[in-house]
């Protein structure tokens, strides 16, 4: 690993928890602006996280913490593994695996609500798992290569040569960022028909650190956002962060202007939309060399 | 010591009420109200829960149901009995199922009168929870720096 990698690494460890609450905070915001509200303070979710770590702990299963942790770690190390530049099919894989502990940690309680929420979350990992695959393998048939220090200095705007692909993975951001009508498992809003989903036995710090890394999974699938814009021109870094906001502005707005779909639905939508959008992008693709 | 007052989740339970007060409490998160920007979530989950919002009284069927939820919720906590019915019984008071107010069943630190309560009413109950809330936390943060380390029994209590 070169010097430029470990810096990168570092720097993710840190500032992504950081730009995760960020988000969440002008989500909530946003949110609340678009209801004609005022809505909570920017720095709400960070007052969310210090008040769960000092709640008490009643832990539901013995191994409900261990397996939370593990999806904690791996999910940094899949964010890790992406901003080091290394092999982004790697990453996606960790990050598969990050998921499977998170369900593991919800089905472990055997709690009936949580027992459905998961078995919801399989279904939505199994959904949006093909779009994921679909734009890495774009990556790959554009740059030529599957690492991403090599896609992000091909000198070609991913963007224009994959607008399908952009457009699927969009679609299940909205899965991957628990936002309505895709948020059956559970959702960042407080209420669910299942309680809190896969939240649902997660109390006190439990809570806290599940929060905490899926503000390392948004920041991580907004690296891949980014990822569609960056070309070796350093201004293209300033384009990449435009695309994430416009992209993180979507999301908001189809969060607050639909209702949640049942997961036959969801299912059946994002593998249609992943169909044409992705596969018709990907025929194109190896077709046109 | 950490600062909790900005992050009140509250639970609602609605007990045997008429729905009035149910419908002014939702009223809180309207536009109008807004009792988000104090933090407050309404959040459905006794687990993730550190204001429990009770409104109706209690009768014979949810006692049980109302205790459950106090005990499942984890310290710090504070119970809020909004309106006269969860304050004490009301105009239900003398049915043949019905206990009383919310105090007959758990320990209910703050009363918000009305019938039906007023939102401005609610909210104010709220903030005072809110200020109990952050009371209880320092008090059982210092608890738990006493007992640091002692065996604690099931409900996490040193025995």
């Amino acid at each position: 690993m070169s010097v430029k990698a470990v810096i990168m690494v570092i720097l993710y460890i840190l500032l992504a928890p950081v730009m995760g609450g960020l988000m969440e905070g002008l989500d909530r915001k946003i949110s609340a602006r678009m209801q004609g509200r005022i809505g909570p303070p920017l720095l709400q979710p960070f007052y969310d996280v210090r008040k769960l770590f000092n709640k008490q702990v009643i832990a539901i299963g013995v191994f409900q913490s261990s397996l939370l942790l593990c999806y904690m770690v791996l999910m940094i190390f899949t964010g890790s593994i992406f901003f080091a530049g290394n092999d982004i099919l790697m990453c996606l894989f960790v990050l598969s695996t990050a998921s499977t502990f998170m369900y593991f940690a919800a089905v472990v309680t055997g709690s009936p609500y949580n027992t459905i929420a998961s078995s919801r979350e399989l279904v939505q990992i199994m959904t949006y798992e093909p779009a994921v695959l679909m734009a890495g393998v774009g990556f790959y048939l554009v740059s030529g290569s599957f690492r991403v220090s090599e896609i992000a200095n091909s000198g070609k705007v991913m963007l224009f040569r994959m607008p399908g692909l952009f457009a699927a993975f969009v679609l299940i951001l909205l899965i991957k960022m628990r936002k309505s009508p895709f948020d059956v498992s559970t959702s960042h809003h407080a209420h669910q028909e299942l309680v809190m989903g896969v939240k649902t036995e997660l109390g006190a710090h439990n809570l806290a650190i599940f929060t905490i890394t899926e503000w390392y999974e948004n920041a991580f699938l907004m690296g891949i956002v980014g990822l569609f814009a960056v070309t070796s021109n350093p201004l293209s870094y300033l384009g990449a962060l435009v695309l994430c906001a416009l992209v993180f502005f979507f999301l908001i707005l189809v969060d607050n202007a639909s209702a949640r779909v049942k997961w036959d639905q969801m299912l059946r939508f994002i593998w249609i939309a992943t169909f044409f959008l992705s596969g018709v992008n990907l025929l194109i693709l190896m077709l046109v060399r | 010591m950490g600062k909790v007052k900005k992050s009140p989740w509250v639970l609602h339970y609605d007990g045997s009420s008429c729905n009035g007060c149910d419908i002014e409490v939702l009223a809180c998160l309207t536009p109008v109200y807004d009792a988000e920007r104090f933090g407050i979530i309404n959040t459905g989950d006794p687990l993730q829960a550190d204001i429990f919002l009770i409104t109706g009284g209690i009768n014979t069927q949810n006692k049980d149901v109302v205790t459950q939820l106090y005990d499942q919720m984890p310290r710090p906590k504070v119970v809020v009995a909004v309106g006269t019915c969860a304050c004490t019984g009301g105009i239900f008071k003398d049915c043949y199922n019905i206990l009383g107010g919310a105090d007959t069943t758990i320990p209910v630190d703050i009363y918000v009168p009305g019938c039906a309560a007023r939102p401005q009413a609610i909210i104010d109950g709220l903030v005072q929870a809110i200020a109990l809330f952050q009371k209880r936390s320092d008090e059982h943060d210092e608890y738990e720096r006493a007992h640091k380390g002692e065996k604690r029994n099931k409900n996490g209590q040193v025995s």
